[in-house]
């Protein structure tokens, strides 16, 4: 179950209209590493998850991930809400434009829809978890290629943000593998 | 969004934040006390605020007690709001 707060997670800015900068930035809200991928990917993973702590952390992360999302939408609408049709025409994102006008869609930043197929759920906790650490770090490695082609002042101080949340996010779980290991571990032995 | 609506907005979401990191926190080390203060003390804070905000403006979730009309629709939604501005 899930209550919508009317509020962002991180108050975003963005400086100028920049369509082309909008088009790469859409790579976290529906590529394989993104925001919509790490959400759907730890919340589905939770019903085989055989500790509190695993569950808990799951759907804690799992539901930020959500409000990640939304940011990077706001980024996306921001950069081009004010956009003339001149100033979209001969940008990366005027092929977005024809299928979604202004609307941020759920593609990577080369147009390729979202699928499920980015992301797994093994029914394995070990496996799962060190999919989602593997993924918190791409995820980094993403913030770091968006925020080298970024020119927008606001937009990299956001991107910065998001940045810094996956290595708390990998860090927690580093610590969940750990407890979850320990307890497969005592049941294998005693 | 005026001047004063703004600043108790962004305070909310900085307690907010506050929360979200003692919880995942909290979700692999549930014995560590300090964070545990740590959380019930934003929490408490966060609690007062809300309320505060949301008799002033509106509801921040769709849970809360509105006025006439249901003021859960007001704007602006979290997505319109220009932080840059002060």
């Amino acid at each position: 179950m899930w209550i919508y707060e009317k509020k962002l997670q991180y108050p975003v800015r963005v400086d100028t209209t920049n369509p082309t900068l909008a088009a790469m930035i859409i790579e976290q809200f529906g590529g394989p590493d993104g925001e919509l991928s790490a959400g759907i990917r730890y919340l589905t993973q939770r019903w085989t998850m055989p500790t509190n702590q695993a569950k808990a952390i799951l759907t804690d992360i799992g539901t930020e991930e959500l409000a990640h999302w939304e940011i990077i939408g706001t980024l996306v609408w921001r950069l081009v809400k004010d956009a003339t049709v001149d100033q979209i025409k001969g940008t990366p994102f005027e092929a977005h434009f024809v299928n979604h006008g202004k609307s941020p869609f759920p593609h990577n930043a080369a147009g390729e829809a979202w699928t499920a197929g980015y992301i797994q759920s093994k029914g394995d906790p070990i496996a799962d978890l060190h999919e989602d650490m593997a993924a918190e770090e791409k995820a980094r490695a993403t913030y770091e290629w968006l925020i080298r082609v970024s020119d927008d002042p606001g937009v990299i101080d956001t991107l910065r943000f998001l940045r810094q949340r996956e290595i708390v996010h990998f860090q927690r779980f580093g610590e969940t593998l750990r407890i979850v290991q320990e307890e497969l571990d005592r049941k294998k032995y005693y | 969004m005026d001047r004063e609506q703004k600043r108790l907005l962004k305070e909310i979401m900085e307690i907010s934040f506050v929360l979200v990191e003692t919880s995942l926190y909290l979700d692999t080390h549930p014995n560590d006390q300090r964070a545990l203060s740590l959380h019930n003390t934003y929490s408490q804070k966060y609690s007062e605020l809300i309320s505060q905000y949301e008799n002033r403006y509106g509801l921040i979730t769709n849970t809360g007690i509105s006025g006439y009309p249901w003021n859960y629709i007001n704007d602006p939604w979290p997505w319109e709001i220009n932080f840059d501005i002060s």
